[in-house]
């Protein structure tokens, strides 16, 4: 029997010692969505990610991930998962082939399959003619495409990104969103975090925004933008001291404003035809959410 | 596909896909930098051996009732085993820990940290029993007389490097930085590989320090081996082989648990 959700948590809690760095997250990832998991750096991703292959335990909470509760049955749902890290960890000094053949033997493939298995992964990423290569002597984007494919040899019910195209130019990012899209259209569940907001916006059903550990929005991008920050954004610009003028103006007049560093954006203007500020008219975005809901200073 | 077999069916500990995987991974890296690893495994002992079998035994030609080079060529193999399964499981382990984060992939993989530890220290046992062979053949060479007993040679070899092997994961499992070896290795290694009666016979020691050397596993392996050579003392050795294993379980136990506390938090 398929469950409905690859992964579901609740209240869920994790601490280190005096930092509580999941604080009573609520986390769904129906089976064939991708979900995104969007935060500024120490929201508690990364923790949350380890507690999904109990590589981190929770102090409280529900974590089952497709269907098999954690951590005692944690064995069973990272056989059926994918798992690609956010440090690269390949064996640097081996061939690709090899990096691939090693994973086929820790994830179980069975001897027969294992050739296919590995050939297939090549094709995905695109490193056929790489294959005899050591790890060491490719480029930073075919090490990634390597850690992706190596994460799906098994072909995973659910893969976990943990920001996939973190460091990486926007090239090799665009290689990346391509390749993640493409599982995505096989009906792979995915759950990606990830700080960048185009990334979560490009590739997610739904995103889950995190800020101190827990939840703070969490539905399709669209419908959170249209929520949180309107149809429409007016960006003005200007010195530091108009900048402060225009968000004491804004308010006054009961808009919603945030910073981006060389301008305000006044959301929620639509609708109101005589502008109140000149600026530049642009539809509101996922970044005007994302900040609005995590705060304008990182802590 | 890894898929759909029940639902019902535990997976349990100590699983042989999971030790197979790892070791998979172990032997494929291997591949990788063997003729190094070899090197430094047998010509170090060698060098030892020759230097003390030729300096040395040019002052004393016997010891204990045995030629001396006969003598420190035995013993050797013991130093040999330590060397190539202590050291290789510390730096091994920090490395693989802290700077390749190797373990980060191992441990999302259907593995646990008791696979991980079971199979990387059955692994390094299994080079350390070949490895250990090494001055005992350069020592034939210089006239040490074969025996049948020397076939048992490479399994205490890999009793004993198990044991090692899990005493390095167990170093590097609490060790902070790669530095803090240096303490291990000059206040444990190197007294208990000067005092295991390779060198020199234990009974030139004063009795405390007889009775502290029977701790020393080394001192057990050192026992075996030139039983093995030059004939076995049946209960004695048995108490040797015990000693050996007792060391491998004691040490295995703790360095699951240490590197658990490490791994997962």
């Amino acid at each position: 029997m398929q469950p409905e959700l690859a992964i579901r948590l609740r209240g869920v809690v994790k601490r280190y010692g005096p930092i509580t760095a999941v604080d009573g997250l609520d986390l769904e990832v129906p089976m064939g969505t991708c979900v995104g998991l969007l935060g500024p750096n120490g929201a508690g991703k990364s923790t949350t990610m380890r507690l999904l292959t109990a590589q981190s335990i929770a102090d409280d909470g529900e974590l089952e991930v497709l269907g098999y509760a954690l951590p005692g049955e944690s064995k069973q749902a990272r056989a059926r998962c994918g798992v690609v890290p956010q440090l690269d960890n390949l064996d640097t000094t081996l061939t690709v082939a090899q990096n691939l053949l090693v994973f086929t033997h820790l994830y179980r493939v069975p001897r027969d399959e294992r050739r296919d298995a590995i050939e297939r992964a090549l094709e995905l990423a695109k490193l056929g003619d790489r294959r005899d290569d050591r790890v060491d002597k490719l480029s930073g984007g075919m090490r990634r495409r390597l850690l992706i494919a190596r994460a799906l040899v098994h072909r995973p019910q659910l893969v976990l990104l943990d920001e996939p195209t973190v460091g990486l130019d926007p090239q090799v990012r665009q290689e990346l969103w391509a390749l993640i899209d493409a599982l995505r259209s096989e009906g792979t569940t995915l759950l990606m975090s990830t700080h960048y907001i185009e990334e979560a916006e490009r590739l997610a059903d739904s995103v889950l925004i995190m800020s101190h550990g827990t939840a703070v929005a969490a539905g399709p991008p669209a419908e959170l933008v249209l929520e949180h920050a309107g149809k429409e954004a007016l960006e003005v610009y200007g010195g530091p001291a108009r900048l402060a003028e225009v968000e004491a103006e804004a308010v006054s007049a009961g808009l919603r404003t945030r910073r981006t560093g060389t301008s305000v954006s006044v959301l929620g203007i639509d609708g109101r035809n005589g502008s109140l500020f000149e600026g530049e008219r642009r539809p509101a975005n996922l970044e005007d959410v994302f900040v609005l809901l995590t705060g304008e200073e990182i802590a | 596909m890894v898929t759909q077999e029940s639902r019902t069916a535990r997976i349990g500990r100590l699983e042989r896909p999971a030790l197979t995987g790892v070791l998979v991974r172990e032997v494929v890296n291997f591949s990788s930098y063997w003729r190094s690893t070899t090197f430094s495994a047998t010509v170090e002992p060698t060098i030892y051996l020759l230097a003390f079998g030729f300096g040395f035994g040019s002052l004393v030609s016997t010891v204990g009732g045995y030629d001396y080079v006969e003598f420190v060529g035995t013993g050797t193999v013991a130093t040999a085993v330590l060397f190539s399964s202590a050291f290789a499981a510390m730096f091994g382990t920090f490395i693989k820990y802290k700077f390749q984060r190797t373990y980060d992939a191992i441990l999302a993989a259907p593995v646990d940290t008791e696979e991980l530890v079971t199979a990387e220290a059955a692994w390094i046992a299994f080079r350390a029993g070949v490895y250990g062979c090494v001055p005992m053949l350069v020592a034939i060479v210089f006239g040490l007389a074969p025996a049948w007993g020397m076939l048992l040679v490479p399994f205490f070899g890999a009793i004993a490097g198990f044991g090692w092997a899990c005493f390095g994961i167990l170093a590097s499992a609490m060790a902070s930085s790669i530095e803090n070896f240096n303490y291990i290795i000059s206040a444990g290694l190197t007294p208990l590989f000067l005092v295991a009666g390779t060198f020199f016979p234990l009974t030139q020691l004063p009795d405390w320090a007889q009775n502290l050397a029977q701790l020393n596993p080394l001192y057990h392996l050192v026992q075996l081996v030139r039983h093995a050579a030059f004939g076995f003392d049946a209960w004695a050795d048995v108490g040797h082989v015990a000693v050996l294993a007792g060391f491998g379980v004691l040490m295995w136990r703790l360095a699951i648990w240490r590197l658990q506390t490490r791994l997962v938090d």
